[in-house]
Protein backbone atom coordinates (compact mmCIF):
# COMPACT_ATOMS: atom_id res chain seq x y z
CA UNK A 1 0.00 0.00 0.00
CA UNK A 2 2.97 2.38 1.32
CA UNK A 3 4.70 1.63 -1.91
CA UNK A 4 1.80 2.43 -4.72
CA UNK A 5 1.86 5.60 -3.89
CA UNK A 6 5.35 6.50 -4.76
CA UNK A 7 5.52 4.03 -7.79
CA UNK A 8 5.55 6.81 -9.87
CA UNK A 9 8.82 8.95 -9.60
CA UNK A 10 8.20 11.57 -12.20
CA UNK A 11 7.60 13.68 -9.16
CA UNK A 12 9.31 14.67 -6.14
CA UNK A 13 7.63 13.20 -3.59
CA UNK A 14 6.04 15.37 -0.33
CA UNK A 15 7.62 14.03 2.72
CA UNK A 16 6.03 10.36 3.45
CA UNK A 17 6.49 11.14 7.09
CA UNK A 18 6.49 8.49 10.01
CA UNK A 19 3.43 7.22 9.98
CA UNK A 20 3.01 6.18 6.25
CA UNK A 21 2.13 2.79 6.48
CA UNK A 22 -1.15 0.78 6.30
CA UNK A 23 -1.32 0.01 10.00
CA UNK A 24 -1.60 3.75 11.14
CA UNK A 25 -4.33 6.24 10.71
CA UNK A 26 -3.11 8.88 8.32
CA UNK A 27 -5.33 11.26 10.05
CA UNK A 28 -5.32 11.84 13.77
CA UNK A 29 -7.93 14.35 15.12
CA UNK A 30 -7.78 15.13 18.75
CA UNK A 31 -10.05 17.00 21.16
CA UNK A 32 -10.85 19.45 18.33
CA UNK A 33 -13.16 22.10 19.04
CA UNK A 34 -14.16 24.86 16.69
CA UNK A 35 -15.93 28.33 17.98
CA UNK A 36 -17.34 30.91 15.67
CA UNK A 37 -17.75 33.41 18.54
CA UNK A 38 -20.66 31.87 21.12
CA UNK A 39 -20.94 29.24 18.84
CA UNK A 40 -19.55 26.11 19.44
CA UNK A 41 -19.58 24.57 15.89
CA UNK A 42 -17.20 20.90 16.63
CA UNK A 43 -17.62 19.78 20.16
CA UNK A 44 -14.21 17.80 21.54
CA UNK A 45 -13.74 15.60 17.69
CA UNK A 46 -11.43 12.68 18.16
CA UNK A 47 -11.38 10.91 14.90
CA UNK A 48 -9.08 8.29 13.63
CA UNK A 49 -8.95 8.50 9.48
CA UNK A 50 -7.39 4.67 8.06
CA UNK A 51 -5.01 5.11 5.11
CA UNK A 52 -5.95 4.21 1.76
CA UNK A 53 -9.71 3.81 2.40
CA UNK A 54 -12.99 5.84 2.17
CA UNK A 55 -13.73 7.08 4.72
CA UNK A 56 -17.73 8.88 4.56
CA UNK A 57 -18.95 11.99 6.82
CA UNK A 58 -22.27 11.44 7.35
CA UNK A 59 -24.73 14.39 9.43
CA UNK A 60 -27.88 17.00 8.56
CA UNK A 61 -26.77 19.88 6.93
CA UNK A 62 -24.92 22.25 10.05
CA UNK A 63 -23.72 19.65 12.24
CA UNK A 64 -19.94 20.71 10.73
CA UNK A 65 -19.13 18.55 8.10
CA UNK A 66 -17.46 20.90 6.41
CA UNK A 67 -16.15 22.73 8.94
CA UNK A 68 -14.25 19.42 9.89
CA UNK A 69 -12.60 19.27 6.53
CA UNK A 70 -11.70 22.70 6.63
CA UNK A 71 -9.99 21.99 9.57
CA UNK A 72 -7.58 19.15 8.03
CA UNK A 73 -5.89 21.67 5.57
CA UNK A 74 -6.35 24.73 7.85
CA UNK A 75 -8.34 26.22 5.28
CA UNK A 76 -10.20 27.62 8.45
CA UNK A 77 -7.49 30.34 8.30
CA UNK A 78 -9.20 32.19 6.12
CA UNK A 79 -11.80 32.82 8.17
CA UNK A 80 -11.13 35.64 10.92
CA UNK A 81 -14.26 34.44 13.07
CA UNK A 82 -13.59 30.84 13.55
CA UNK A 83 -11.12 29.77 16.27
CA UNK A 84 -9.58 26.60 16.62
CA UNK A 85 -7.90 24.53 19.38
CA UNK A 86 -6.93 20.88 19.45
CA UNK A 87 -4.73 18.78 17.39
CA UNK A 88 -4.94 17.56 14.02
CA UNK A 89 -2.12 15.12 12.76
CA UNK A 90 -1.43 14.63 9.55
CA UNK A 91 0.90 11.94 8.73
CA UNK A 92 3.11 13.06 11.67
CA UNK A 93 2.88 16.90 11.94
CA UNK A 94 0.44 18.43 14.09
CA UNK A 95 -0.78 20.71 11.32
CA UNK A 96 -2.72 23.16 13.65
CA UNK A 97 1.13 23.70 15.84
CA UNK A 98 3.03 23.43 13.08
CA UNK A 99 3.52 27.35 11.18
CA UNK A 100 6.07 26.79 8.45
CA UNK A 101 5.00 25.82 5.39
CA UNK A 102 1.42 25.41 5.49
CA UNK A 103 1.36 25.79 1.42
CA UNK A 104 3.26 22.30 1.41
CA UNK A 105 1.54 20.84 4.11
CA UNK A 106 -1.79 21.52 2.05
CA UNK A 107 -0.44 19.76 -0.98
CA UNK A 108 -0.52 16.51 0.89
CA UNK A 109 -4.48 17.27 0.79
CA UNK A 110 -6.51 17.62 -2.54
CA UNK A 111 -9.68 19.34 -2.08
CA UNK A 112 -13.08 19.26 -4.46
CA UNK A 113 -15.50 21.08 -3.01
CA UNK A 114 -19.30 20.89 -3.09
CA UNK A 115 -19.07 22.89 -6.67
CA UNK A 116 -16.13 23.36 -8.79
CA UNK A 117 -13.85 26.55 -9.14
CA UNK A 118 -12.25 26.67 -11.97
CA UNK A 119 -9.11 28.72 -11.63
CA UNK A 120 -9.63 31.75 -13.94
CA UNK A 121 -6.85 30.16 -16.58
CA UNK A 122 -7.01 27.46 -19.43
CA UNK A 123 -8.05 23.84 -18.57
CA UNK A 124 -3.89 23.36 -19.40
CA UNK A 125 -2.87 25.77 -16.90
CA UNK A 126 -5.46 24.76 -14.12
CA UNK A 127 -3.97 21.12 -14.45
CA UNK A 128 -0.37 22.57 -14.40
CA UNK A 129 -0.95 25.29 -11.41
CA UNK A 130 -0.14 22.87 -9.10
CA UNK A 131 2.63 21.23 -10.68
CA UNK A 132 4.21 24.24 -11.34
CA UNK A 133 3.80 25.17 -7.81
CA UNK A 134 5.98 22.30 -6.72
CA UNK A 135 9.37 23.84 -8.41
CA UNK A 136 8.36 22.01 -12.14
CA UNK A 137 9.28 24.23 -15.00
CA UNK A 138 10.55 21.69 -17.63
CA UNK A 139 8.00 21.78 -20.20
CA UNK A 140 7.79 17.86 -21.23
CA UNK A 141 7.17 17.05 -17.71
CA UNK A 142 4.58 19.79 -16.91
CA UNK A 143 2.89 18.61 -20.37
CA UNK A 144 2.79 14.66 -19.17
CA UNK A 145 1.68 15.04 -16.04
CA UNK A 146 -1.35 17.50 -16.97
CA UNK A 147 -2.42 14.56 -20.40
CA UNK A 148 -1.68 11.38 -17.35
CA UNK A 149 -3.73 12.91 -14.63
CA UNK A 150 -6.68 14.04 -17.11
CA UNK A 151 -7.02 10.94 -18.59
CA UNK A 152 -6.86 9.34 -14.92
CA UNK A 153 -10.06 11.09 -14.49
CA UNK A 154 -11.38 10.55 -17.72
CA UNK A 155 -11.21 13.72 -18.93
CA UNK A 156 -8.88 13.56 -21.57
CA UNK A 157 -10.50 12.17 -24.54
CA UNK A 158 -13.15 15.18 -24.59
CA UNK A 159 -10.91 18.31 -23.66
CA UNK A 160 -7.36 17.14 -25.23
CA UNK A 161 -8.39 19.31 -28.57
CA UNK A 162 -9.30 22.35 -26.43
CA UNK A 163 -6.32 21.98 -23.65
CA UNK A 164 -5.84 25.81 -24.12
CA UNK A 165 -9.06 26.73 -23.93
CA UNK A 166 -11.02 29.13 -20.65
CA UNK A 167 -11.68 26.09 -18.35
CA UNK A 168 -15.14 27.97 -17.14
CA UNK A 169 -16.09 26.66 -20.41
CA UNK A 170 -16.56 22.95 -19.59
CA UNK A 171 -20.14 22.17 -18.04
CA UNK A 172 -20.16 21.57 -14.31
CA UNK A 173 -19.70 17.91 -14.18
CA UNK A 174 -16.54 18.46 -16.44
CA UNK A 175 -14.82 21.41 -14.44
CA UNK A 176 -15.88 18.93 -11.02
CA UNK A 177 -13.29 16.27 -12.80
CA UNK A 178 -11.10 19.11 -14.24
CA UNK A 179 -10.81 20.21 -10.07
CA UNK A 180 -9.95 16.19 -9.51
CA UNK A 181 -7.44 15.82 -11.76
CA UNK A 182 -5.78 19.53 -10.65
CA UNK A 183 -5.63 18.07 -7.31
CA UNK A 184 -4.29 14.86 -7.82
CA UNK A 185 -1.69 16.45 -10.26
CA UNK A 186 0.15 17.57 -6.51
CA UNK A 187 0.29 14.22 -5.79
CA UNK A 188 -1.59 14.86 -2.33
CA UNK A 189 -2.22 11.61 0.22
CA UNK A 190 -5.44 12.73 0.71
CA UNK A 191 -8.49 13.41 -0.89
CA UNK A 192 -11.15 15.56 1.06
CA UNK A 193 -14.61 15.57 -0.77
CA UNK A 194 -17.30 17.94 0.41
CA UNK A 195 -20.62 16.87 -1.35
CA UNK A 196 -18.65 16.54 -4.57
CA UNK A 197 -21.47 15.15 -6.53
CA UNK A 198 -24.14 17.49 -5.50
CA UNK A 199 -24.52 19.38 -8.57
CA UNK A 200 -24.01 16.56 -10.69
CA UNK A 201 -26.41 14.64 -12.72
CA UNK A 202 -26.43 11.12 -12.01
CA UNK A 203 -23.92 9.98 -15.07
CA UNK A 204 -21.25 12.22 -13.95
CA UNK A 205 -21.65 11.45 -10.41
CA UNK A 206 -21.40 7.87 -11.13
CA UNK A 207 -18.24 8.81 -12.74
CA UNK A 208 -16.92 10.67 -9.96
CA UNK A 209 -17.75 7.53 -7.72
CA UNK A 210 -16.20 5.08 -9.75
CA UNK A 211 -13.24 7.39 -9.80
CA UNK A 212 -13.03 7.24 -6.32
CA UNK A 213 -13.40 3.48 -5.69
CA UNK A 214 -9.97 3.11 -8.32
CA UNK A 215 -8.44 6.17 -6.61
CA UNK A 216 -8.41 4.32 -2.92
CA UNK A 217 -5.74 2.01 -3.93
CA UNK A 218 -3.12 5.00 -3.65
CA UNK A 219 -5.26 7.91 -1.78
CA UNK A 220 -6.98 8.23 1.28
CA UNK A 221 -10.32 9.20 0.80
CA UNK A 222 -12.19 11.46 3.45
CA UNK A 223 -15.83 11.86 1.63
CA UNK A 224 -19.02 14.17 2.80
CA UNK A 225 -22.58 12.97 1.66
CA UNK A 226 -25.88 13.66 1.67
CA UNK A 227 -26.51 10.72 -0.50
CA UNK A 228 -27.30 7.65 2.01
CA UNK A 229 -26.88 4.93 -1.12
CA UNK A 230 -23.73 6.93 -2.01
CA UNK A 231 -22.45 6.41 1.49
CA UNK A 232 -23.35 2.43 1.27
CA UNK A 233 -21.73 1.98 -1.84
CA UNK A 234 -18.80 3.91 -1.32
CA UNK A 235 -17.46 3.83 2.43
CA UNK A 236 -15.00 1.62 3.92
CA UNK A 237 -16.13 3.49 7.35
CA UNK A 238 -18.63 5.92 8.43
CA UNK A 239 -18.46 8.55 10.88
CA UNK A 240 -21.90 9.91 12.07
CA UNK A 241 -21.77 13.67 12.98
CA UNK A 242 -24.43 15.70 14.74
CA UNK A 243 -24.78 19.33 16.32
CA UNK A 244 -20.78 19.04 16.18
CA UNK A 245 -20.44 15.78 18.00
CA UNK A 246 -19.49 12.61 16.51
CA UNK A 247 -22.31 10.44 17.71
CA UNK A 248 -21.63 7.06 16.19
CA UNK A 249 -18.71 5.69 14.09
CA UNK A 250 -17.80 2.70 12.52
CA UNK A 251 -18.01 -0.35 9.30
CA UNK A 252 -20.75 0.59 7.06
CA UNK A 253 -22.41 -2.79 7.92
CA UNK A 254 -22.97 -2.39 10.85
CA UNK A 255 -23.87 1.36 11.26
CA UNK A 256 -26.55 0.80 8.77
CA UNK A 257 -27.84 -2.18 9.52
CA UNK A 258 -27.76 -2.04 13.05
CA UNK A 259 -27.58 1.29 14.39
CA UNK A 260 -26.63 1.68 18.06
CA UNK A 261 -28.32 5.56 18.63
CA UNK A 262 -31.44 7.10 18.19
CA UNK A 263 -30.60 10.08 15.95
CA UNK A 264 -28.72 7.95 13.30
CA UNK A 265 -31.74 5.86 13.03
CA UNK A 266 -33.94 8.44 12.71
CA UNK A 267 -31.22 9.95 9.89
CA UNK A 268 -31.58 6.67 8.02
CA UNK A 269 -34.89 5.74 7.93
CA UNK A 270 -36.21 9.20 7.93
CA UNK A 271 -34.11 10.11 4.69
CA UNK A 272 -35.46 7.69 3.04
CA UNK B 1 -55.33 42.01 -7.52
CA UNK B 2 -54.43 41.08 -11.22
CA UNK B 3 -54.87 44.36 -12.58
CA UNK B 4 -53.38 46.18 -9.44
CA UNK B 5 -50.11 43.89 -10.57
CA UNK B 6 -49.96 45.00 -13.80
CA UNK B 7 -50.11 48.37 -14.06
CA UNK B 8 -47.39 48.15 -10.69
CA UNK B 9 -45.68 46.68 -12.90
CA UNK B 10 -46.21 48.59 -16.23
CA UNK B 11 -45.64 52.10 -14.04
CA UNK B 12 -41.99 50.75 -13.09
CA UNK B 13 -40.87 49.64 -15.66
CA UNK B 14 -41.64 52.85 -17.33
CA UNK B 15 -39.81 54.95 -15.06
CA UNK B 16 -36.83 53.01 -15.39
CA UNK B 17 -36.71 53.16 -18.91
CA UNK B 18 -37.33 56.72 -18.61
CA UNK B 19 -34.28 57.05 -16.30
CA UNK B 20 -32.18 54.76 -18.49
CA UNK B 21 -32.74 56.93 -21.98
CA UNK B 22 -32.70 60.22 -20.41
CA UNK B 23 -29.29 59.86 -18.88
CA UNK B 24 -28.39 58.52 -22.12
CA UNK B 25 -29.77 61.54 -24.02
CA UNK B 26 -27.90 64.28 -22.05
CA UNK B 27 -24.60 62.69 -22.64
CA UNK B 28 -25.34 62.49 -26.00
CA UNK B 29 -26.35 65.97 -25.83
CA UNK B 30 -23.07 67.10 -23.99
CA UNK B 31 -20.98 65.57 -26.47
CA UNK B 32 -22.81 66.99 -29.40
CA UNK B 33 -22.89 70.31 -27.86
CA UNK B 34 -18.97 70.77 -27.55
CA UNK B 35 -18.72 69.27 -31.02
CA UNK B 36 -21.03 71.30 -32.78
CA UNK B 37 -19.60 74.78 -30.68
CA UNK B 38 -15.85 73.33 -31.50
CA UNK B 39 -16.60 72.05 -34.61
CA UNK B 40 -14.96 74.85 -36.63
CA UNK B 41 -11.73 75.13 -34.24
CA UNK B 42 -11.53 71.63 -34.77
CA UNK B 43 -8.35 71.74 -37.81
CA UNK B 44 -5.09 69.60 -37.82
CA UNK B 45 -3.37 72.74 -36.29
CA UNK B 46 -5.21 72.23 -33.04
CA UNK B 47 -3.90 68.87 -32.64
CA UNK B 48 -0.62 69.20 -34.92
CA UNK B 49 0.50 72.64 -33.14
CA UNK B 50 1.61 74.23 -30.07
CA UNK B 51 0.45 78.03 -29.55
CA UNK B 52 2.04 80.51 -31.81
CA UNK B 53 2.18 83.98 -31.73
CA UNK B 54 -0.25 85.53 -30.51
CA UNK B 55 -2.60 82.02 -30.57
CA UNK B 56 -4.94 83.74 -27.31
CA UNK B 57 -6.23 86.61 -29.80
CA UNK B 58 -7.13 84.09 -32.38
CA UNK B 59 -3.94 83.42 -34.12
CA UNK B 60 -1.91 80.58 -35.56
CA UNK B 61 -1.36 77.23 -33.53
CA UNK B 62 -2.98 74.29 -31.54
CA UNK B 63 -3.20 72.97 -28.13
CA UNK B 64 -0.59 70.28 -28.94
CA UNK B 65 1.23 71.63 -25.23
CA UNK B 66 -1.61 70.57 -23.46
CA UNK B 67 -2.82 67.62 -25.07
CA UNK B 68 1.06 66.25 -24.15
CA UNK B 69 0.80 67.51 -21.30
CA UNK B 70 -2.36 65.84 -20.25
CA UNK B 71 -1.83 62.80 -21.32
CA UNK B 72 2.05 62.90 -19.31
CA UNK B 73 0.36 64.03 -16.01
CA UNK B 74 -2.42 61.42 -16.44
CA UNK B 75 0.18 58.14 -17.62
CA UNK B 76 2.24 58.98 -15.23
CA UNK B 77 -0.23 59.16 -12.37
CA UNK B 78 -1.92 56.27 -13.40
CA UNK B 79 0.93 54.55 -13.58
CA UNK B 80 1.76 55.32 -9.86
CA UNK B 81 -1.53 54.31 -9.04
CA UNK B 82 -1.51 51.31 -10.53
CA UNK B 83 2.24 50.60 -8.99
CA UNK B 84 0.62 51.27 -5.29
CA UNK B 85 -2.88 50.24 -5.93
CA UNK B 86 -2.16 46.75 -7.26
CA UNK B 87 -0.89 45.65 -3.87
CA UNK B 88 -3.10 47.68 -1.50
CA UNK B 89 -6.00 46.82 -3.07
CA UNK B 90 -4.74 42.74 -2.88
CA UNK B 91 -3.11 42.67 0.63
CA UNK B 92 -6.56 44.54 1.79
CA UNK B 93 -8.02 40.98 0.22
CA UNK B 94 -5.69 38.75 0.99
CA UNK B 95 -3.51 39.41 4.22
CA UNK B 96 -5.96 40.90 6.28
CA UNK B 97 -9.07 38.40 5.87
CA UNK B 98 -9.06 37.96 9.33
CA UNK B 99 -8.85 41.60 10.72
CA UNK B 100 -12.38 42.45 9.90
CA UNK B 101 -12.22 45.84 11.74
CA UNK B 102 -9.25 46.98 10.31
CA UNK B 103 -10.18 46.32 6.69
CA UNK B 104 -13.07 48.52 7.52
CA UNK B 105 -11.31 51.20 8.87
CA UNK B 106 -8.66 51.06 5.96
CA UNK B 107 -11.71 50.91 3.57
CA UNK B 108 -13.52 54.37 5.17
CA UNK B 109 -10.35 56.36 5.00
CA UNK B 110 -9.81 55.39 1.42
CA UNK B 111 -13.42 56.33 0.98
CA UNK B 112 -12.73 59.60 2.57
CA UNK B 113 -9.77 60.04 0.45
CA UNK B 114 -11.91 59.19 -3.39
CA UNK B 115 -14.40 62.03 -1.79
CA UNK B 116 -12.10 64.78 -1.29
CA UNK B 117 -12.67 67.40 -3.43
CA UNK B 118 -9.28 67.70 -6.09
CA UNK B 119 -8.43 71.45 -4.87
CA UNK B 120 -7.86 70.33 -1.60
CA UNK B 121 -5.13 68.02 -3.17
CA UNK B 122 -4.04 71.11 -5.45
CA UNK B 123 -3.53 73.07 -2.40
CA UNK B 124 -1.55 70.17 -0.27
CA UNK B 125 0.36 69.98 -3.05
CA UNK B 126 0.93 73.29 -3.68
CA UNK B 127 2.09 73.58 -0.12
CA UNK B 128 3.90 71.09 -0.14
CA UNK B 129 6.04 72.28 -3.20
CA UNK B 130 6.66 75.49 -1.56
CA UNK B 131 8.10 73.74 1.60
CA UNK B 132 10.32 72.06 -0.92
CA UNK B 133 10.87 74.41 -2.66
CA UNK B 134 9.60 73.38 -6.17
CA UNK B 135 8.44 75.31 -9.02
CA UNK B 136 5.24 74.50 -10.76
CA UNK B 137 6.21 71.19 -12.95
CA UNK B 138 5.23 68.01 -14.57
CA UNK B 139 6.70 65.88 -11.60
CA UNK B 140 4.97 67.84 -9.25
CA UNK B 141 1.41 67.41 -11.37
CA UNK B 142 2.06 64.21 -12.06
CA UNK B 143 2.34 63.24 -8.06
CA UNK B 144 -0.59 65.23 -7.08
CA UNK B 145 -2.76 63.88 -10.03
CA UNK B 146 -1.36 60.29 -8.31
CA UNK B 147 -2.52 60.91 -4.97
CA UNK B 148 -6.06 61.79 -5.80
CA UNK B 149 -6.33 59.01 -8.31
CA UNK B 150 -4.88 56.35 -6.28
CA UNK B 151 -7.61 55.37 -3.84
CA UNK B 152 -9.66 55.22 -6.71
CA UNK B 153 -8.08 52.29 -8.17
CA UNK B 154 -7.56 50.54 -4.68
CA UNK B 155 -10.76 50.67 -3.82
CA UNK B 156 -12.41 50.11 -7.26
CA UNK B 157 -10.41 47.38 -7.65
CA UNK B 158 -11.13 46.20 -4.23
CA UNK B 159 -14.65 46.06 -4.62
CA UNK B 160 -13.93 43.51 -7.37
CA UNK B 161 -11.67 41.41 -5.28
CA UNK B 162 -14.24 41.68 -2.47
CA UNK B 163 -16.73 39.82 -4.29
CA UNK B 164 -14.70 36.91 -5.18
CA UNK B 165 -16.08 33.48 -3.77
CA UNK B 166 -14.20 32.50 -1.10
CA UNK B 167 -14.15 28.84 -2.69
CA UNK B 168 -11.56 30.30 -4.99
CA UNK B 169 -9.76 31.08 -2.60
CA UNK B 170 -9.71 27.91 -0.82
CA UNK B 171 -8.91 25.92 -4.19
CA UNK B 172 -5.51 28.15 -4.40
CA UNK B 173 -4.46 27.55 -1.29
CA UNK B 174 -5.58 24.05 -1.21
CA UNK B 175 -3.67 23.64 -4.70
CA UNK B 176 -0.39 24.35 -2.52
CA UNK B 177 -0.37 28.51 -3.16
CA UNK B 178 0.99 30.75 -0.62
CA UNK B 179 -1.56 34.00 -0.08
CA UNK B 180 1.12 35.94 -2.54
CA UNK B 181 0.79 33.38 -5.16
CA UNK B 182 -3.53 33.45 -4.77
CA UNK B 183 -3.07 37.17 -5.01
CA UNK B 184 -1.17 37.64 -7.75
CA UNK B 185 -1.53 34.43 -9.77
CA UNK B 186 -5.25 33.64 -9.30
CA UNK B 187 -7.23 37.01 -7.93
CA UNK B 188 -5.52 39.45 -9.59
CA UNK B 189 -6.89 37.42 -13.27
CA UNK B 190 -9.90 36.65 -11.81
CA UNK B 191 -10.70 40.70 -10.74
CA UNK B 192 -8.91 41.78 -14.63
CA UNK B 193 -12.28 43.25 -15.46
CA UNK B 194 -12.38 45.37 -12.12
CA UNK B 195 -8.60 46.36 -12.24
CA UNK B 196 -9.05 47.84 -15.74
CA UNK B 197 -12.35 49.56 -14.82
CA UNK B 198 -10.27 50.98 -11.95
CA UNK B 199 -7.49 52.25 -14.16
CA UNK B 200 -10.15 53.57 -16.94
CA UNK B 201 -11.82 55.63 -13.86
CA UNK B 202 -8.78 56.87 -12.24
CA UNK B 203 -7.36 57.73 -15.69
CA UNK B 204 -10.28 59.43 -16.49
CA UNK B 205 -10.12 61.63 -13.31
CA UNK B 206 -6.92 62.18 -13.38
CA UNK B 207 -6.98 63.85 -17.56
CA UNK B 208 -10.04 65.55 -16.98
CA UNK B 209 -9.09 67.41 -13.34
CA UNK B 210 -8.47 70.75 -13.55
CA UNK B 211 -7.97 72.05 -9.96
CA UNK B 212 -5.28 70.07 -8.71
CA UNK B 213 -2.57 70.56 -11.72
CA UNK B 214 -3.72 74.24 -11.59
CA UNK B 215 -1.19 75.17 -9.10
CA UNK B 216 0.67 71.90 -9.63
CA UNK B 217 1.67 71.41 -13.11
CA UNK B 218 1.35 75.03 -13.76
CA UNK B 219 0.93 76.05 -17.90
CA UNK B 220 2.71 76.68 -20.79
CA UNK B 221 3.05 76.87 -24.40
CA UNK B 222 5.81 74.32 -24.69
CA UNK B 223 5.90 70.93 -24.68
CA UNK B 224 7.80 69.30 -21.60
CA UNK B 225 10.96 67.83 -22.18
CA UNK B 226 12.24 67.20 -18.36
CA UNK B 227 10.28 66.08 -15.45
CA UNK B 228 10.68 70.05 -13.63
CA UNK B 229 9.74 71.62 -16.66
CA UNK B 230 5.73 73.11 -16.02
CA UNK B 231 3.30 71.28 -17.99
CA UNK B 232 0.16 72.14 -20.01
CA UNK B 233 -3.20 70.82 -19.89
CA UNK B 234 -6.27 70.18 -21.71
CA UNK B 235 -8.65 71.18 -18.69
CA UNK B 236 -6.40 73.81 -17.77
CA UNK B 237 -6.61 74.85 -21.88
CA UNK B 238 -10.71 74.85 -21.62
CA UNK B 239 -10.90 76.87 -18.86
CA UNK B 240 -8.56 79.85 -20.10
CA UNK B 241 -9.78 79.89 -23.69
CA UNK B 242 -13.06 79.79 -22.28
CA UNK B 243 -12.80 83.25 -20.20
CA UNK B 244 -11.88 84.96 -23.29
CA UNK B 245 -14.08 87.51 -24.52
CA UNK B 246 -13.14 86.43 -28.78
CA UNK B 247 -15.64 84.15 -29.84
CA UNK B 248 -12.70 82.37 -31.96
CA UNK B 249 -10.78 81.80 -28.66
CA UNK B 250 -13.55 80.42 -26.93
CA UNK B 251 -14.38 78.06 -30.07
CA UNK B 252 -10.76 76.36 -29.37
CA UNK B 253 -11.97 76.05 -25.94
CA UNK B 254 -14.62 73.71 -27.34
CA UNK B 255 -12.41 71.79 -29.56
CA UNK B 256 -9.87 71.31 -26.92
CA UNK B 257 -12.85 69.96 -24.51
CA UNK B 258 -14.01 67.84 -27.71
CA UNK B 259 -10.41 66.00 -28.01
CA UNK B 260 -10.37 65.51 -24.16
CA UNK B 261 -13.27 63.88 -24.79
CA UNK B 262 -12.37 62.00 -27.67
CA UNK B 263 -9.20 60.88 -25.53
CA UNK B 264 -11.48 59.40 -22.97
CA UNK B 265 -13.76 57.49 -25.37
CA UNK B 266 -10.45 56.33 -26.99
CA UNK B 267 -9.42 54.70 -23.58
CA UNK B 268 -12.67 53.48 -22.55
CA UNK B 269 -13.05 51.38 -25.64
CA UNK B 270 -9.62 49.93 -25.49
CA UNK B 271 -10.46 49.06 -21.67
CA UNK B 272 -13.69 47.74 -22.78
CA UNK B 273 -11.74 45.55 -25.17
CA UNK B 274 -9.11 44.25 -22.94
CA UNK B 275 -11.32 43.00 -20.25
CA UNK B 276 -13.20 41.49 -22.23
CA UNK B 277 -10.30 39.24 -23.48
CA UNK B 278 -9.18 38.55 -20.30
CA UNK B 279 -12.67 37.83 -18.62
CA UNK B 280 -13.09 34.65 -20.64
CA UNK B 281 -11.23 32.69 -18.34
CA UNK B 282 -12.97 33.71 -15.05
CA UNK B 283 -15.26 32.03 -13.54
CA UNK B 284 -18.67 33.53 -13.38
N1 LIG C 1 -17.24 31.06 9.14
C1 LIG C 1 -18.26 30.77 9.94
N2 LIG C 1 -18.74 31.69 10.80
C2 LIG C 1 -19.78 31.42 11.61
N3 LIG C 1 -20.38 30.24 11.65
C3 LIG C 1 -19.95 29.29 10.82
C4 LIG C 1 -18.87 29.50 9.91
N4 LIG C 1 -18.67 28.38 9.20
C5 LIG C 1 -19.58 27.51 9.64
N5 LIG C 1 -20.36 28.04 10.61
C6 LIG C 1 -21.45 27.36 11.33
O1 LIG C 1 -21.01 26.11 11.72
C7 LIG C 1 -22.02 25.15 11.56
C8 LIG C 1 -21.50 24.01 10.70
O2 LIG C 1 -21.32 24.44 9.39
P1 LIG C 1 -20.78 23.48 8.25
O3 LIG C 1 -20.70 24.25 7.00
O4 LIG C 1 -19.55 22.82 8.72
O5 LIG C 1 -21.98 22.43 8.18
P2 LIG C 1 -22.14 21.18 7.23
O6 LIG C 1 -22.25 19.98 8.10
O7 LIG C 1 -21.08 21.17 6.18
O8 LIG C 1 -23.56 21.47 6.59
P3 LIG C 1 -24.06 21.18 5.10
O9 LIG C 1 -24.40 19.74 5.06
O10 LIG C 1 -25.29 22.02 4.98
O11 LIG C 1 -23.00 21.57 4.16
C9 LIG C 1 -23.21 25.85 10.96
O12 LIG C 1 -24.11 26.11 11.99
C10 LIG C 1 -22.63 27.14 10.43
O13 LIG C 1 -23.57 28.17 10.54
MG1 LIG D 1 -21.06 21.49 4.08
Amino acid sequence: MYTSVITDTTLPEVNLGIRGNGHHPIVSIQRLNVYAGNHHILKNINLDIPKNKITVLLGPSGCGKTTLLKCMNRLTDLYHELKVTGDVWIDGDNILKSNDNIAALRQKMGLLSQRPYPLPMSIFKNVAYGIKLKGIYDKKLIQYNVEKYLREVGLWEEVKDRLHQPAVGLSIGQQQRLCLARGLAVRPQIILADEPTSALDPISSKIIENLFKELKKNYTIILVTHVLRQAVRLADHVVFMSYGEIIEEGAPADLFKNPATEKLREYIYDGN
Amino acid sequence: MNWRKKTEELVAREIMRFSTYSLILILVFIIAVIFVKGFRALTPDMVLKTPQGGFYYGGEGGVLNAIVGSIYIACGATLIAIILGIPAALYINVSLTKYKRLKNIIRFFLDALWGIPSIVYGAFGFTLMLLMGMNASLISGIIVVALLITPIVVRTFDEILSTIPRGLHEASLALGSTRTEMAYRVLFKQGFSGFITAVLLAFGRGIGDAASVLFTAGYTDLIPTALDEPAATLPLAIFFQLSSPIPEVRERAFAAAAILTIIILIISLAARFLSARYSKTNLR
